[in-house]
């Protein structure tokens, strides 16, 4: 192929006046494009993996364990917390491992060159988390209906625990991307944070079935009131008070976003 | 004219490297402008503060006259930076990803203008093409792309041609030259000093994060008239040693202050009976200017 580049110019390099809106739709769009294009690895995987996880855990428990004095099938409780477990490690992963990935490969100063303020960054990756989040969570409900056919009885509670939770998690997996330096640093904080919130927060039982000290721990895990919040909204039953699950999310969401904000304005590990 | 970029009393520090110590430097509107020095000068430094990608500890910057840190939005958008390491996304091809970077900028449905860039470039056939399946020149030529998807009056090009294969490094230089003839402002890092000499008006040197030189291309070459002698020997008698500039084994490169001398070199070596190998003769170019300067520095 020929390097000869083209020296005729056309009038339009020259400066004349042209109008700017603000950058960080394009930066949505890429991070939606970037997973959609390997939609397999970020969408269809955890869809399985959840669709093992019901199998596994139905075929095992169904017989065994009474949630909700029973007015709950056990194979119906689990799906809500596996669609909630799904959209929130699927919101942090995002966020993350998008981030991670530009700083390692350098491509981040793509997004640092141009006009972009804190608060669209932060739109940006959180809004692709959230939609990550909530489009494999989708996915997981959507395959779960054939065992367990099950409506949500308030839809408003659950999309409204559904978008906080992803929020959280985008904003955590923000914050784990502009911490980490390498990808096994942000690996610790996934495997040994999120991953364990996750898992202890109720997803597979309902924490009355848990001794009196777990149930107490259990109400410092955030996760918890997120699962159950989101479990209220499909059966009208939840461990504690919705309004306070959604209350006490809604200001850890506040706090965390202001947080990373600051952190996006100080320049923290981006800007140096 | 006013100024492109503006630079007042900018220091940097990293721990214990002092990066920047204080650096003044105006750069005019439409000037093709070199920033030259060793590694570890400064260069890239300044340029990340300009930019936006590091933050100053103190003193100001200014892209045509909007503050680097409390305009950034104007001063980014009058700027378009080349970066110095090869990077691109995996995830995209290189439509994509110029289109992508034009809308972080706020700029939608230009693809006519990205059409035209990537003709200039050699690359509209290789528009549908991944990132990852392009050679090294066609990925730094989608850098520049990048750069110029905004159409910004000041580019910045650090080390642009660095790996680049001698016809790229032509072409991309009458590219360059071409968007200096139509008004862009071109601030140039680079290490092939005949380069910045070949294009740009003015230079500056830094060692140490300090502007050491700092005049007309013209100016720098006629200030340090005199000649370098490159001379393979096995030895050089003590007294001369002061005047050479670089040293590599057996070979040495001196600085002369005029053809006269050349025979006070010539009897000092007969008179220590040291062979001479090889001997040539060159006038002043921007690489002895710049080891002189240098050297004086140090």
């Amino acid at each position: 192929m020929s390097t000869k580049l083209s020296t005729e110019m056309s009038a339009s390099l020259t400066m004349e006046p042209m109008r700017h809106r603000s950058g960080w739709q394009t930066l949505l769009y890429k991070e939606l494009l970037r997973f959609w294009k390997v939609s397999f690895q970020t969408i269809l995987a955890p869809v399985l993996t959840s669709l093992l996880y019901l199998l596994i855990f139905s075929q095992v428990l169904e017989s065994h364990v009474s949630v909700f004095d029973g007015r709950v099938r056990y194979t119906a409780f689990l799906i809500p917390g596996l669609v909630m477990m799904s959209v929130l490690q699927n919101a942090f992963a995002n966020s993350s491992s998008s981030l991670i990935q530009s700083k390692i490969t350098g491509n981040l100063i793509f997004v640092l060159l141009p006009p972009l303020s804190p608060l669209d960054l932060f739109g940006a990756y959180v809004v692709g988390a959230m939609v990550r989040g909530i489009s494999v969570g989708l996915g997981v409900f959507l395959v779960t209906l054939w065992f367990a056919p099950i409506a949500p009885a308030h839809p408003l509670w659950a999309l409204a625990f559904a978008l906080l939770g992803s929020m959280i998690l985008g904003v955590m997996g923000l914050l784990a991307g502009i911490w980490a330096d390498k990808f096994d640093q942000l690996a610790a904080f996934q495997n040994f944070l999120i991953m364990p919130l996750t898992f202890l927060s109720g997803v597979f039982y309902s924490i009355h079935t848990l001794p009196p000290f777990w149930q107490t721990l259990s109400h410092f895990n955030p996760f918890f009131y997120m699962i159950d919040g989101f479990r209220y909204g499909f059966f009208g039953l939840s461990d504690i008070e919705p309004g306070l699950s959604l209350a006490v999310i809604a200001v850890s969401c506040g706090a965390l976003s202001a947080l990373t904000l600051w952190v996006l304005k100080r320049g923290y590990k981006l800007r140096h | 004219m006013g100024a492109a970029v503006e630079i007042i009393d900018v220091a940097r520090r990293f721990g214990a490297v002092q990066a920047l110590a204080g650096v003044d430097l105006v750069v005019e509107e439409g000037e093709f402008f070199g920033l030259l020095g060793p590694n570890g000068a400064g260069k890239t430094t300044l340029i990340s503060i300009v930019a936006g990608l590091t933050r100053a500890d103190r003193g100001t910057a200014r892209v045509l006259g909007h503050d680097v840190v409390t305009d950034y939005r104007r001063a980014r958008r009058l700027l378009g930076v080349v970066p110095q390491e090869l990077v691109f996304d995996p995830f995209f091809t290189v439509r994509e990803t110029l289109s992508i970077q034009a809308g972080y900028f706020g700029l939608r449905n230009n693809d006519a203008w990205i059409d035209e860039i990537l003709h200039h470039l050699d690359l509209a056939s290789k528009a549908d093409a991944n990132m990852r399946a392009l050679s090294g020149g066609m990925k730094r030529r989608v850098l520049v792309g990048q750069a110029l998807v905004h159409k910004p009056p000041v580019i910045v090009l650090d080390e642009p041609t660095a790996g680049v294969d001698v016809e790229l490094r032509q072409s991309l230089w009458g590219f360059i030259r071409k968007l200096n003839r139509d008004g862009h402002t071109i601030i140039l890092t680079t290490h092939y000093l005949e380069e910045a000499e070949a294009l740009c008006n003015r230079i500056a040197m830094l060692k140490a994060g300090k502007v050491v030189a700092l005049d007309t291309t013209q100016n720098l070459l006629s200030g340090f008239a005199g000649l370098t002698v490159r001379l393979t020997a096995d030895a050089l008698p003590d007294a001369w040693r002061e005047r050479v500039l670089r040293h590599e084994g057996t070979s040495y490169l001196l600085s002369l202050t005029s053809y006269a001398e050349l025979e006070s070199l010539l009897s000092a070596l007969r008179e220590h009976g040291v062979a001479i190998a090889e001997l040539a003769l060159q006038e002043a170019d921007l690489e002895q200017v710049f080891l002189r300067i240098m050297k004086r520095a140090a």
